[in-house]
């Protein structure tokens, strides 16, 4: 069974239909890549996966998500529960305001862990996995705004798996990063798809193709194909999906 | 010169002169109050309590209205600060229809327009029902009333400020509407808190209408609650009103400890606040 199902989804943001009809498998210890040109919902995707979406005024949302066989939208979900166990990455990297260490250890806190010895573990373990740890271990008390830009997009990637989800959402997660970095990341990601579920938005088509194991397009809101990465760049089925990865005007 | 430079010009004279006037008019204040006040500033001024009655003598000192000003404000700060965050938070989105919200808003806005003397006669006639005398904790109460609305006002519009993406990080990592708000979105405005709390003890420890009748005057430091209080604006007030030069000379000399007063009291909160900034997310 997949990890995540997600069946006729459709979000609308007040009068504007964003997704339309969206039905993807995401299956597990994969990683699967959504591409699409800007504006076309793959962010309203990511965020209606884990509930984020309902939190803005107007947004409404029909059809069925489900996780592991339980529906996400069901009225008794824990959201709480949920979000910890979906990891997401924003486009835009937005560190908590406190330092360096409290933002890692923020998750696990509220989580419940207190021992200051087990949340050094977690901070150093994950600051390691998301290849920040050289840069800021004399400095974990600073303040983490004071970090550049793509560090913080690597504190984010290390506070959420610090939480331990089960699924990782990345929007973008190497957008602020210099090729060698966003390599680092891609190594990252690679090594945790055999403890999580992953899915990546990204606009770049090699880091996709290196990537993936499974890719959907969405244009203008709906999923127009998905499968394994092999039929959607050798074999599209149709003609937008081929002229948007050959790099062709896609209108 | 083309007209786009005029313009610039003309609007760079506007400001630096609207500045001049206003950093001009401040300082005419203090100096008047200095030159004023300072030969009657003298140690016994800070070191004694009033004697001759209501402060028309012209011995001893002000304590009982410093110590009583800073019991008021500080009391009345406090009580502001502890009912005003859980308000404001239950102004914003999370948890209160925009509608409703602004409806509440606009009554606050009105309730921070409405005279000071307004809520010492509410004050009085609250306590008059209630068979207590004019006491500390009258005082207190009124004051709390004045500052509530600033209070609470000041907050909502930084809390407002606070971007959505920076709940939706807390939101995303399992937290609870709780957590994201007292142990995220409280970091984030501290500063902005700080700045509240400076605008509202300011203006409680300055007034003078609404203690007039709630909090009374006396030559004595209170020692409970229930006792009357004197405090330094209703101090400059009896002082400035009597018909002796000496006595008058002694209302700038309150007047200007009351100023020293605010001036720290700013001072170490905006140095407090400066620490926390540094950790504000833009
Ligand atoms: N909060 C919002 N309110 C109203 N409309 C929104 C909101 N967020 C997104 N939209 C609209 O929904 C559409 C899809 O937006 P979304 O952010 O999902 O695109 P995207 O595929 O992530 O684009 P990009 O690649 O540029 O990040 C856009 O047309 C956008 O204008
Ligand atoms: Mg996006």
């Amino acid at each position: 069974m997949c990890h995540i199902t997600i069946k006729g989804l459709n979000v609308s943001y007040g009068n504007q239909h964003v997704l339309k009809n969206v039905s993807l498998e995401i299956p597990h210890n994969k990683i699967t890549v959504i591409i699409g040109p800007s504006g076309c919902g793959k962010t309203t995707l990511l965020k209606s996966l884990n509930r984020l979406l309902e939190l803005q005024d107007g947004v409404k949302i029909s059809g069925s998500v489900y996780m592991d066989g339980e529906s996400v939208y069901d009225p008794k979900v824990d959201v709480t529960e949920l979000r910890k166990k979906m990891g997401l990455l924003s486009q835009r990297p937005y560190p908590l305001p406190m330092s360096v260490y409290d933002n890692v250890a923020y998750g696990p806190r509220i989580h419940g862990q207190r021992k200051k010895q087990i949340l050094n573990e977690i901070v150093e373990k994950n600051l390691k996995a998301a290849g920040l740890w050289e840069e800021v271990k004399d400095r974990l008390k600073t303040p983490a705004a004071s970090l550049s830009i793509g560090q913080q997009q690597r504190l984010c990637l290390a506070r959420c798996l610090a939480v331990s989800p089960e699924v990782i959402l990345c929007d973008e997660p190497t957008s602020a990063l210099d090729p060698f970095s966003a390599q680092k990341i891609e190594e990252t990601l690679s090594q945790l798809k055999t403890e999580y579920s992953i899915v990546v938005v990204t606009h770049n088509l090699r880091r996709a193709r290196r990537l993936a194991d499974y890719v959907g397009f969405i244009f203008l809101g709906e999923l127009i194909e998905h499968g394994e990465k092999k039929d959607i760049f050798e074999n599209p089925k149709d003609e937008r999906t081929r002229r948007y990865i050959s790099g062709e005007s896609y209108l | 010169m083309t007209l786009r430079h005029v313009e610039e010009q003309c609007f760079k004279v506007l400001m630096v002169c609207a500045t001049f006037l206003i950093l001009g008019s401040l300082f005419a204040v203090i100096g008047v109050i200095l030159v004023k006040g300072a030969g009657a500033l003298s140690l016994s001024m800070i070191t004694q309590t009033s004697k001759g009655g209501y402060y028309l003598g012209k011995e001893g000192g002000v304590l009982n209205a410093i110590v009583g000003s800073l019991y008021l404000a500080l009391g009345a700060t406090a009580a502001s600060l502890l009912l005003s965050l859980p308000i404001a938070f239950c102004l914003q989105r999370e948890y209160m229809k925009k509608r409703t919200a602004n409806m509440v808003r606009l009554l606050l806005d009105v309730l921070w327009g409405v005279p000071s003397i307004i809520y010492g006669v509410f004050g009085f006639t609250v306590m008059l029902f209630l068979g207590l005398r004019a006491s500390l904790l009258g005082g207190i109460a009124a004051l709390t009333l004045l500052e509530l609305p600033i209070m609470i006002r000041a907050i909502d519009e930084v809390l407002q400020m606070v971007p959505r993406e920076l709940k939706e990080t807390s939101y995303t990592l399992g937290a609870t509407r709780y957590e994201t708000m007292f142990k995220v979105v409280t970091r984030q405005i501290l500063p902005g808190i700080v700045s509240a709390v400076i605008l509202a003890f300011g203006r409680g420890i300055g007034d003078a209408a609404s203690i007039l009748f709630t909090a009374g005057y006396t030559d004595h430091i209170p020692y409970s609650l229930l006792d009357p209080v004197a405090s330094l604006p209703l101090a400059v007030f009896f002082q400035m009103g009597t018909p002796f030069p000496e006595v008058q000379e002694r209302a700038y000399a309150s007047a200007l400890i009351l100023l020293i007063i605010v001036l720290l009291l700013t001072v170490s909160s905006r140095l407090f606040s400066r620490r926390f900034s540094k950790f504000v997310i833009r």
